[in-house]
């Protein structure tokens, strides 16, 4: 019976330490910016939902659109109304896996992520190099970079009339500080 | 063997434990968040009469309105494109629920000013909220000389007041309903069995056609209308367009003017005879 309580409680023990494997963040922080000659576009959203395997190095990031904060309040509702349609496709989500992760990434450590980005309903598939970074005082997992979006692969119009004033490529960039997930 | 058997059972709870995908996982952290419910209305105005909405905070809206003549006037008067009524209109938003305005509507030669406040906002999620309340007030002073020299009204004689109680809920994204409990107060009227203090009811909508263009429709009953004047209600549709910081909005309604006091009660052209006149708002939004 002993052996067994001790089986047991080593088990559970296991399954705490083994549960560390997963880091989680809910303040990510995902900009874009959008460049034209007419006018610049940017947009933060700190409210970023991330989480990943530190043992199979897969990640999802989850991110609802109506959270991205505009400098005009005109850019933000046009952005939800018109172009990424909130209320049809209200989150962003991107699915892979960092290929070559391992949890003694030091600063400046360079990452390679692959998997598929879901954007207004539509998806794909995208393979970029990242930062990684692991602080083993304060036990975060740092995860930050840029990538580029074209605009039209996930299907948002944009109108003749404001062609000008909107980049047909977008600049993402983002950092994720990810905590143990308890 | 028991033994075995309940360790094999939670070591296999404790893997499926481990299983748990991020996913699921992701989806326990979301919180249900309670939204906004935004762009109710594209303009601030629904056709004639105001909408919910509000600009945001330091947004200076400039705003020019024009009706033109009955359409049933004939080729004479080029389907009333020959006449011509305007308002222009200053609104600045001091904050995000509260707008000032001034303008001037070139029938009777009015002058306005309005406050809006935006009270309560349609929400979803948590602490949903199924619909939104804007107040909304004027005054107006019409300046034309219609009076003998020796009758000169006093400035108060020619004011008239409107408050308005505007609440909408948006249905879905291509469909909102407005419902506009009105009160329209008159300082001076033409006669003496006209009533003072004027009650109406509006009713409007729109509909989405696409992202950027809606159908909108707008009608406003009179409850006590004037009886020195064959007044008819006030009847609007229209087509709002937006594109960047614009919204164009072409109308057809029966009524003349672009201030509530005048489309609300003193509208006298019967849509449904044609005496319709066109017309258009354009906003720029700075």
């Amino acid at each position: 019976m002993k052996t067994l309580f001790t089986l047991i409680l080593t088990l559970l023990l296991i399954s705490q330490v083994k549960s560390q494997d997963k880091f989680l963040t809910k303040t990510g922080f995902v900009s874009f910016f959008s460049h034209s000659l007419v006018e610049d576009i940017k947009a933060e959203n700190n409210q970023g939902l991330s989480i990943i395997d530190t043992k199979t190095g897969e990640i999802v990031v989850q991110l609802l659109m109506r959270s991205f904060m505009f400098e005009k309040a005109l850019m933000q509702e046009h952005f939800n109304e018109n172009y990424i349609e909130s209320d049809k496709y209200p989150k962003a989500t991107f699915k892979g896996k960092i290929l070559n992760f391992n949890k003694n990434v030091t600063e400046d450590s360079i990452l390679e992520i692959e998997g598929i980005l879901f954007i207004h309903g539509k998806e794909k598939e995208i393979k970029i190099k990242i930062k990684g970074e692991f602080k083993k005082n304060s036990n975060e997992l740092i995860l930050s970079g840029d990538f580029m979006v074209e605009v039209a692969d996930f299907d948002i119009k944009i109108p003749t009339i404001v062609v000008n004033n909107i980049a047909k490529i977008v600049k993402v960039s983002f950092e994720f500080h990810h905590t143990p997930y308890k | 063997m028991k033994k075995i058997i309940i360790t094999i059972f939670i070591v296999g709870f404790n893997i499926t434990g481990f299983a748990q995908d991020l996913e699921s996982i992701l989806a326990q952290e979301t919180v249900n968040e309670t939204t906004i419910v935004s762009a109710t209305f594209k303009g601030t105005r629904l056709l004639n009469g105001h909408s919910v909405e509000t600009r945001k905070k330091e947004t200076f809206e400039f705003l020019i309105s024009h009706r033109f003549g009955r359409i049933n006037s004939g080729t004479y008067d080029l389907f009333g494109l020959d006449q011509s009524n305007i308002r222009f209109g200053f609104e600045y938003a001091l904050s995000d629920n509260f707008t000032v305005a001034l303008g001037r509507n070139s029938f009777e030669k009015t002058f306005d000013g309005y406050l809006k406040y935006r009270l309560l906002q349609q929400k979803k999620g948590e602490e949903s909220f199924p619909f939104s309340v804007t107040l909304f007030g004027s005054a107006t002073e019409k300046t034309l000389k219609d009076y003998a020299p020796e009758n000169k009204p006093t400035f108060a004689n020619r004011l008239t007041y409107t408050s308005q109680l505007l609440i909408a809920r948006k249905f879905n994204s291509n469909f909102s309903f407005q419902f506009s409990p009105t009160y329209i107060h008159f300082n001076t009227v033409k006669k003496s069995i006209d009533s003072n203090d004027i009650f109406a009811l509006g009713f409007g909508g729109r509909m989405k056609v696409s992202n950027r263009i809606s159908i909108n429709g707008e009608y406003y009953y009179t409850i006590n209308p004037f009886e020195s004047l064959t007044t008819k209600n006030s009847l609007g549709l229209g087509i709002d367009i937006e594109t960047g910081g614009h919204v164009f909005q072409l109308i057809f309604t029966n009524s003349r003017s672009m201030i509530e006091k005048g489309f609300i009660t003193e509208t006298t052209g019967d849509f449904f005879k044609g005496d319709i006149h066109f017309g258009f708002n354009v906003s720029r939004a700075f």
